[in-house]
Parts: structure tokens; C-alpha cells; sequence
């Protein structure tokens, strides 16, 4: 596993306590797993997505991520509607290990509330704390 | 005892390396209020040989063949089972090993749990099959519980003619869930009625058996495009599994979910148990599968292997969240299952199937001679209902001290069909057999 | 070190079914053709399943093949914690396949099938003895369907007290099985940690216990390995705000003939013959998990039970606050045939002498190697005992590692990486069986493992060599899995 001074948190994304990442990219935010979470978990095997169309709150449950060894559910950074889903990880979900900010993206959120992603981390408020934690 | 092979010397030498006086000190952890303070209240121990007499006095008592002769069905069935597949399973590799948590040391169980899994698969006309299961009524209330899972609904209609006893569990399993059970009555012909799922919304799970209790072949394809319609998974429940030797198999007619008994292929009865609770479904439900699953794959020189795998759904590590509670299969029964298949082959599942049926419509046709009426219509596999004259309940116990066991009354679990009984023949039925029994019921 | 078990030996490969088909064979004695052929409708027949044909001889050698390819206990010692891997004895086996239990319908009436009702009737009784509680249904498959059952049953019995309740407390030490029994009851399970004693604390629980709690699933001993001391008081605080206790029997091989788990106040508890009771494993079932109750809780079993009235014995379904049934028939019958022989071999002496003798060797392993691996708990073990990897760090070598090089000594390796409380947990639990000289030969060989790991990593890493397979990709097989050929 990664020590910390390894880990990949790009400054154009917020981050959660959870490990989830959002990106504000124009009226829509995009949503994956952080470096840290992909890393932890290790070989990931599958991702169980929403659908477009649903809707969720802030901090629910949205999808789920399984490695050989363990599963962990992911809760939605921001709250709005699905309005796109990344179904190469169908097929590919290595994809979330290889570029977890990049095509290991899981959904595109509309948000509710745009004003809920100040609201998250920034990347060294994420690495204060994950060092607090170690 | 034969299997404690401690010397009190080697006792001795141990508690000095632990470093204390007795084995009762290594109990000093159990509070003086938690103990038993007198000795277990057990017969006294029996050598191996005294056992051997106490059992096979038990045993003898029994009724079995060759000196009964057994027309009973309804789940059990007695099927012959070759030698060379009750010799293989008592291999002690496959009969002393635990779950193949550790792949490399287990490469036999999980080769032939993967072809269970095939030749399952085959049978039912599915894509895939779990590791098995407990028996068949369990695993029709997981498969229930999975149509819920997969459609988020939480109602299914249920044939009144699966086995009565299947339904007792699933109700059980249903009882503190809050999910509903709607039962599909049925029609003169002995089939499902299936016009009443017209009216019903918000369906996770049409489950429907066949050959079904009655033993008569339902029409699949019929209910399983009525629950298609009503957008419910169609579950096809079975107790016989031989019978798909013979009949269309419920994945060539719309089945998402098969599940049943397989006793029949290999098993011995023991009063019910151990039997072997098969699964199937189609591949896109395989993440919502309960249960056991073993995977193909390479090792590190790249050579063929197998896993246990998808694990991440199970209670190890989903723990509340797991798509059930099973932690083994009943892998030994699925091994027998596999055997047998084996040892029939393509060309002898098919043949055996039909003598079961053939046998069956001899000893209906010979009944009919004799007077008797055969209940419904449809046809039927190796199993059929009969309606004795009244009053056959005497004639009954007059055939049982001639060793024969006629059949099973149906009226405790369908009161309305008085004198009504099913009865079953398999190849084990000369027939001489079925002969004698028309005889008798005659006179 | 005297030689190592583990050596090389020749095995064979072995192709698929399939792929030895060849189609006109037959392994199968066709039954004779006494009655003429009556064809059934064209539109309910199929085409039958395409199996291969194969004679005797190749289904023979296939599954001879397939079987050398495991390790069983008969091949060697397998100390797999929590699931006591005992031996088991050949005689059970001739005794669960006489004619009269193999071949008996589960729907006989009784007047036929006195002989296998007495030896339930009999064996729900040694059981309750066995355990101190009051009756039994010997109707779950397996120690996890016991605990679906133990759960159904607290559910109807508050269900009949006219309020249901929605919490259960889980101890972190718990099963994986546990939380998900419970929910599978509509419960919602309230994790308690134990305390650094490896126990539960009174304190945590009385926490924790409120009127809106169904009870406990407590593991005694537990995963760690110990007796849960506090379990009298814990049971009071429990009963004290109306709710019951469940154990979690799988290790009741330390305690036979010396705990009385009635008089801890436990309510309801599972046993898994197949661990204690030295029935079989069979590569993962089929198993047998009895469930005992106390009076309060004997109304709500599984139906039908057997009773005895007068000299005989019959099957009585007249129980209106059962549960129902958790399996089609009786249970798992053939399984305890086993298990009433093993007892009846036993006889309360050698019982209560088999569980001393668990706990010698677990005591015994716990002691030698103590130093060599790193002791999370130094405190006297019940029936195992669990050490971790933490000492092997600096070697860069994982609990893993040292269980694939184990195999290659010979020995099956101990349950890892659980439980989870225990980071990197090797849970060793020997059972009675195992002699002194195989107990001795596998400290050795973790002895001389735990030096490779210093000297030659590799060794380590590469391990298994000798197996049919070397490690294998599990992330391939979940990620695309391949279910069927």
C-alpha cells in the first residue's frame, strides 16, 4: 500500500470523508473514489452504479465498490440527479485502480446545491487529514 | 479411546512446556458459577461392536426395500445409485476436507463443484448454478429472497402446488421480513391457475413447480410470460430433478431463477437429509446469487485453476449486508450429484428418465383397470394423484402389514381431496411390483 | 526438525468431464426394460441435457484423480480455527449408511420408522444434557441455519410477548454469519466491541441494553479463543430488560461435561455437529446445526418434533406457536446418525476428556510458539489460540505467506486473517485429535517457517510450489467471473 507522501490529490477536485472525490465542471459535477480509497481497497472488481435519472441526497448511498477482499459503499459528496453513468466500468472496473480521477470517473451528478462542494475538502485539507489519521 | 492419543506422560510433558500442575488449570478462566458440577447424564460408552448392534437393531426397524415395497414420492425419491459413485464420495479427501477456503490444497473439491455447477447448469437450461444449497425448500425461499432483492418489491405469488412443505418454510423464512405471500389456487386438471396473476401488481417472483406436487407437467412457458408481463422474475421450483431427462427444461421456457431438489441424482433418502438444494439463474442476476460459487482461473505459471469467488457478497465480509446467511454448501451432495450425472451421461439420463415415466403410466393404466380413478388429466412425469373409493384409509393399513406403503394421502395438505393419494414409481418398481400393488388394492 | 511431511509425489492432470466424453458410453447399469414405452406429448419433451457419456472406469478415474488433488484430516493435520477440524471416525460412517437410515422415506409413517425417531428423540436428549438447556430441534442444516433458526426463534417469542423489537447486540468477535442471521429477522445489529482482555465487558453491554433490544448473539468461547467470563452478568443485564440470549455453540468442543451453558443464562444456542460432534466436513457440508432452548422457548420450535408417547415414538406437528420448518423434512439426518454414534462411542467421560484435551493443545501451541509469533492476547486459551503477523513485518512477510508455505511442510494452514480484531490474525485451533508428535512436527515447521522468513523471503513468496496449482488470480476470477464450462 501507498504511504502518504505517494498518494496522487489533485488540487482541481474536493474530497469527502469518505474517500469520495467531486469535480465542478461547468453545471455538473463529476464523482469518482479518491487515490487513498482505490489504494486501500485494492484490486477492485466490480462498481454497482445508479442509474441516470435517480436521485440522491447529499451523503446517501449511491453505489458500491467491491475488491477480492472487501466491499464499501459510496455516499453521494453533493446532492442532485444522475444525469450520466460511467458504464465502462461495467466490463472495466480496473479502471477505478489505473486513473481513479480520470476514465475510473463513476457518475455526473446535476447538483441541488452548488454551493454544498465548498462545503468539501481541498486536497491538503484531505492530506492534513488522512496524515491526523495515521 | 480410540481417537484421544495422548499418554498421560505425553500429558505430563505438555502441562510443563504450558507451566501448570493439571488441566484444570488451564480452565481457570470459566467463573466457578458457570460450571457444570456433576457428570454429563449419558449412556454409558459403547465398544464399536456393541454400537454395531445397537445401530443395525435401530436400522432393522426400519422400512425399506427389498422387504417393503414404497410407492412414495413427494421430494424423496428412490432411484438407484451404481456402486462406483457411493465408493468415490467415500473418499476421505473429499469427505474430510473443510471449504476450499485455501485453493491450493482443495484443487478436487473445486474441480468438481465447477462441473456440478456445468452439468447443472445444463440440466436446468440455465447459464449458471450455485455450489448447492441445503435442500430444495431452502433454496426456493433464497430464491424468493433474491427476486426481492433484484425487483426491490416485496410481494410473490406462490403455486399452492410446489410442496406443501417447501411453502411451510418459505413462510417461515418470510414470517419477520414483512414480505407477502400470495398463493396461486388451482385448477381441476391439477395445474396452477394461473388467470389470477392478472390482477396482481407490484409482483417480485411468480414461483411455480413442475412436475408439480400433483406430479403433472405444468405449462412453463404460459406462467412465464404472464410474470414476465406483470415485470416479476419467473421461478421455477422442482422436487424431481431427474424428470429434466426427459421434459423441457425451465430455462428453454423463460425461467430467470430455477431452483429444486436433487436428491434424486445420487443421494441417499436418510429420512430427508442430507439432500441438495440446486440453483440456477440466468447470468446477469449472478451478483445476487446466494451463496457458495466456484470460478475458473490461472495460478501464477498460468496453469488452470479454481476459486471460490464473487465472496465479496457473502456474510464474511458483507456481514448485515450479505445477499444471505449460507456459510457452506452441502458440497458432498452436490459431489454425488456430479457422479452421478456423470455415470448416466447424456444417453442414460434420457433413457432412465423415460423408463421412470413409462413405469409410471403402466401402474396408472393398471389402477384404472382396477377401478380406480387418476385424479387429473395432464400428464405427468413419475409421479400421479389417485382417487381411491372411500374409505381406502383401511385398505391402507391392510397393504402396509403386507410391506407395501401404497403412497402418501394427500388430505392433510389439500383437505378437500378425501381418498386422494399420490403415488410414485421410479425404475425401482419392477413390474412384478406394481403388479402386486394393483392386486391388492383390488381385493 | 525431524524430516518435513510435505514432500513431492506424483499427481496426475486431469481434463474436464467434457473433454473425456465420448458419445455411446455408459457408467451407469440401466435398470431392466419390463414395461413397454408410452410416448409423452412432443410438446413437453426437450431435448434432454447434453452430458457427456463416459464409462465406469473414466468416472472412476476422474473423481480418484480430482480427490488427490485435497487434503483431508485423514491426510493430515488441518488446524483451521473455529471450525474444530477433528477427526472423524470411520465407525460413524458404517452406521449413518445401514439400509434401514440410508434408504428410509422421510414421509414413512411412524409405525414404520421407529428406529431413526428414537435415535432423534435420543440425540435432542444428549444434546440438551450436553449443553444444560431443556429441548431441541435437530431440523438446521448447518451452524449458520442454526442461527437463522435461533433468531426466528427470539423473534416469535417477542412477537408473542405482543411487542416486536428491532436491535440485536453483535460483539465484534461475532461470525460474520451472525449480523447477517439477524438481519435475515428484520434485526438490526448493534456491534460491541470486546475489551482488551479479548472478552466482552459487563459495562459495554448495560450500555448498550435497552427495551427496544432483542437480545445477544454471544460466541463462549469465543473467536479469540476465550471464555467469556462476564456472560452470567451480561446475561442478566439482558434478561433484566426482557430480552434473551443467543450463544453461538461452534466452539463447544472446549467445554463439553465442564460449562453449563443453561446456568449462564443463555436461552438459545446452536451446535455444529460437524465441528463438535466429529460428523464430516465434506468440503463445505453438508453440516447439521441443532438448536437447544430453555422451556420458555421449547413452544416455538420447528415442526414436527418427535414425542415420545408410551414405548413409541411419533411425529407431532400440534404446536400452534412453531416457527414452521426451516428445511422440507426432518434435517440433516444422515449427518446426526453420526453424531449420536460419535456420543454414544464417546460416553460422558471421553466427551468431557476430549474438550481437556482440546485445550491442552491449544494451550500447548500457544506456549511453544509464543516468541516465534507475536501473542496479541497472553492469556490461557480455550480450544485455540490466535497470534498475528506482527513480527514478521520487518521481514516484509504477511500472515499469508506463512500459510502458503505451511502446505508445502505439510499441513493444511490455520484459519487467517480473522478474527478481525486481530490484525493479520493466525487462528490455530489443533482439537483433541492431533498426537503430541504432530503437534510438535507443525511448531516446527512454523518455527523453521518464520526463519525462512528472515534467511529466504522467497521461499515465502513463492509458496505453494508443491500443490497441484500455485497461487492463483482471484481478481481475474471476480472481475470476469467464469462460473461454468
Amino acid at each position: 500500500m501507498k504511504e502518504i507522501s505517494e498518494l496522487n490529490l489533485p488540487d482541481d477536485v474536493r474530497y469527502t470523508d469518505d474517500h469520495e472525490w467531486a469535480r465542478l465542471e461547468g453545471d455538473k459535477v463529476c464523482i469518482g473514489l479518491d487515490d487513498y480509497a482505490q489504494d486501500q481497497l485494492g484490486d477492485i472488481v466490480f462498481v454497482e452504479l445508479p442509474q441516470t435519472g435517480d436521485t440522491f441526497k447529499k451523503g446517501e448511498e449511491f453505489a458500491t465498490v467491491e475488491s477480492v477482499k472487501a466491499v464499501c459503499e459510496c455516499y453521494l459528496p453533493v446532492s442532485g440527479e444522475i444525469i450520466a453513468v460511467n458504464t465502462t466500468l461495467e466490463e472495466s472496473p480496473e479502471l477505478v485502480n489505473k486513473s481513479p480521477y480520470g476514465d475510473g470517473w463513476f457518475v455526473e451528478v446535476r447538483p441541488g446545491d452548488p454551493s454544498e462542494m465548498d462545503r468539501l475538502m481541498t486536497n491538503v485539507a484531505c492530506l492534513e487529514k488522512l496524515k491526523g489519521a495515521m | 479411546m480410540l481417537y484421544l492419543p495422548h499418554t498421560s506422560d505425553e500429558i505430563s510433558s505438555m502441562l510443563q512446556v504450558v507451566g501448570v500442575n493439571d488441566i484444570d488449570d488451564l480452565f481457570s478462566t470459566v467463573p466457578d458459577d458457570c460450571r457444570l458440577k456433576s457428570d454429563l447424564n449419558l449412556p454409558e460408552a459403547l465398544t464399536e461392536w456393541e454400537l454395531n448392534n445397537h445401530m443395525e437393531a435401530l436400522s432393522k426397524s426400519m422400512a425399506v426395500s427389498p422387504e417393503y415395497r414404497v410407492f412414495l414420492g413427494a421430494g424423496s425419491y428412490e432411484h438407484y445409485i451404481p456402486a462406483s459413485v457411493s465408493y468415490l464420495l467415500s473418499r476421505s479427501e473429499f469427505v474430510t476436507s473443510y471449504t476450499p477456503y485455501q485453493p491450493e490444497m482443495s484443487q478436487g473439491t473445486l474441480q468438481a463443484i465447477y462441473e456440478y455447477q456445468t452439468l447443472t447448469a445444463q440440466l436446468l437450461g440455465m447459464e449458471i448454478a450455485t455450489a448447492s444449497h441445503y435442500d430444495g425448500a431452502t433454496a426456493l425461499a433464497e430464491s424468493l429472497l433474491m427476486a426481492i432483492r433484484i425487483t426491490k418489491r416485496k410481494k410473490v405469488a406462490v403455486s399452492s402446488l410446489i410442496h406443501p412443505l417447501y411453502r411451510q418454510v418459505v413462510r417461515t423464512y418470510f414470517e419477520p421480513t414483512g414480505f407477502e405471500i400470495v398463493e396461486l389456487g388451482y385448477l381441476e386438471n391439477g395445474m396452477t391457475d394461473i388467470a389470477g396473476l392478472d390482477d396482481m401488481d407490484d409482483l417480485a417472483a411468480v414461483a411455480i413447480q413442475s412436475p408439480n406436487f400433483f406430479g403433472c407437467i405444468e405449462n412453463l412457458r404460459a406462467a412465464g410470460e404472464k410474470a414476465h408481463d406483470r415485470k416479476a422474475l419467473f421461478i421455477a421450483s422442482f422436487t424431481e430433478a431427474l424428470a429434466y431427462g426427459l421434459l423441457k427444461s425451465p430455462g428453454a421456457q423463460g425461467a430467470d431463477i430455477v431452483c429444486g431438489e436433487g436428491q434424486s441424482l445420487g443421494i441417499p433418502r436418510s429420512f430427508g437429509g442430507p439432500a441438495l438444494g440446486m440453483l440456477a439463474s440466468r447470468k446477469k442476476y449472478m451478483r445476487s446469487l446466494p451463496g457458495r460459487l466456484v470460478g475458473k482461473t490461472k495460478d501464477l505459471d498460468g496453469k488452470r485453476g479454481f476459486v471460490l469467488t464473487l465472496a465479496t457478497r457473502e456474510q464474511h465480509i458483507r456481514r448485515e449486508k450479505a445477499t444471505s446467511n449460507i456459510c457452506t454448501n452441502n458440497s458432498l451432495c452436490a459431489l454425488a450429484a456430479v457422479m452421478y450425472m456423470a455415470s448416466l451421461g447424456g444417453t442414460g439420463i434420457r433413457e432412465l428418465a423415460g423408463l421412470n415415466h413409462d413405469k409410471a403410466e403402466y401402474l396408472k393404466k393398471g389402477l384404472k383397470k382396477a377401478g380406480c380413478k387418476i385424479a387429473f388429466k395432464t400428464p405427468t412425469f413419475n409421479e400421479f394423484v389417485v382417487e381411491f373409493p372411500a374409505g381406502f384409509e383401511a385398505t391402507c393399513e391392510r397393504l402396509m402389514e403386507k410391506n407395501i406403503v401404497p403412497g402418501l394421502s394427500l388430505t392433510p395438505y389439500y383437505p378437500e381431496l378425501a381418498d386422494h393419494y399420490l403415488l410414485c414409481v421410479t425404475e425401482t418398481k419392477s413390474r412384478d411390483d406394481m403388479d402386486a400393488l394393483v392386486m391388492e388394492v383390488q381385493s | 526438525m525431524k524430516e518435513s511431511v510435505g514432500t513431492t509425489g506424483l499427481i496426475l492432470n486431469e481434463p474436464f468431464l467434457w473433454d473425456k466424453g465420448r458419445k455411446g458410453r455408459c457408467g451407469f447399469s440401466l435398470p431392466r426394460r419390463d414395461v413397454e414405452s408410452v410416448p409423452l406429448d412432443e410438446e413437453l419433451r426437450g431435448e434432454g441435457p447434453d452430458f457427456p457419456d463416459l464409462s465406469e472406469v473414466d468416472v472412476v478415474r476422474h473423481y480418484t484423480r480430482l480427490s488427490q488433488w485435497n487434503f483431508g484430516v485423514d491426510t493430515g493435520m488441518y488446524p483451521l480455527g473455529s471450525c474444530t477440524m477433528k477427526y472423524s471416525p470411520k465407525t460413524n460412517e458404517r452406521q449413518a449408511s445401514l439400509p434401514g437410515f440410508a434408504e428410509a422415506h422421510p414421509m414413512l409413517p411412524p409405525s414404520l420408522s421407529q428406529g431413526v425417531l428414537r435415535m432423534m428423540f435420543e440425540l435432542e436428549q444428549y444434546l440438551a444434557e450436553i449443553t444444560g438447556m431443556d429441548a431441541t430441534t435437530l431440523q438446521p442444516a448447518a451452524g449458520a441455519h442454526g442461527e437463522l433458526t435461533g433468531m426466528l426463534l427470539i423473534h416469535a417469542f417477542h412477537k408473542s410477548k405482543g411487542s416486536q423489537r428491532s436491535k440485536i447486540i453483535v460483539p465484534d468477535t461475532a461470525h460474520g454469519t451472525n449480523p447477517a442471521s439477524a438481519a435475515l429477522c428484520s434485526y438490526c445489529s448493534v456491534p460491541v466491541k470486546s475489551n482488551e482482555q479479548g472478552i466482552l465487558s459487563v459495562e459495554a453491554i448495560a450500555e448498550v441494553m435497552d427495551e427496544d433490544t432483542a437480545g445477544i448473539m454471544i460466541t463462549n468461547p469465543n473467536t479469540l479463543g476465550f471464555f467469556e467470563e462476564n456472560s452470567r452478568k451480561i446475561a442478566g443485564i439482558v434478561h433484566a430488560k426482557g430480552g434473551l440470549v443467543y450463544c453461538d455453540g461452534a466452539n463447544m468442543n472446549a467445554v463439553m461435561g465442564i460449562v453449563h451453558m443453561g446456568k449462564i443464562g443463555v436461552d438459545v444456542m446452536h451446535l455444529n455437529l460437524h465441528k463438535t460432534f466429529s460428523t464430516p466436513h465434506g468440503g463445505g457440508g453438508p453440516g447439521s446445526g441443532p438448536v437447544c432452548v430453555k422451556k420458555e422457548l421449547e413452544p416455538f420450535l420447528p415442526v414436527p418434533r418427535v414425542v415420545k408417547e408410551k414405548e413409541r415414538y411419533v411425529l407431532s406437528g400440534d404446536y400452534p406457536e412453531s416457527i414452521g420448518k426451516v428445511q422440507a423434512f426432518h434435517g440433516n439426518v444422515g449427518v446426526t446418525i453420526k453424531a449420536y454414534s460419535y456420543i454414544r462411542s464417546m460416553g460422558a467421560k471421553n466427551l468431557k476428556k476430549a474438550s481437556r484435551l482440546a485445550v491442552l493443545n491449544a494451550n500447548y501451541i500457544k506456549e511453544s510458539l509464543k516468541g516465534t509469533l507475536h501473542l496479541p492476547y497472553d492469556r490461557p486459551c480455550m480450544h485455540e489460540c490466535v497470534f498475528s503477523d506482527e513480527l514478521q513485518k520487518d521481514d516484509n512477510v504477511t500472515t499469508l505467506d506463512m500459510a502458503k508455505r505451511l502446505m508445502e511442510y505439510g499441513f493444511h494452514p490455520p484459519t487467517v486473517y480473522f478474527p478481525l480484531v486481530v490484525h493479520g490474525a493466525i487462528m490455530i485451533e489443533p482439537t483433541e485429535t492431533e498426537s503430541k508428535e504432530d503437534i510438535d512436527q507443525f511448531i516446527e515447521a512454523f518455527k523453521a517457517i518464520v526463519s525462512e522468513a528472515r534467511q529466504n523471503p522467497d521461499l515465502l513468496y513463492d509458496a505453494p510450489r508443491r500443490c497441484k496449482v500455485r497461487r492463483l488470480d482471484e481478481v481475474t476470477a471476480a472481475r470476469k467471473p467464469c462460473l461454468a464450462g
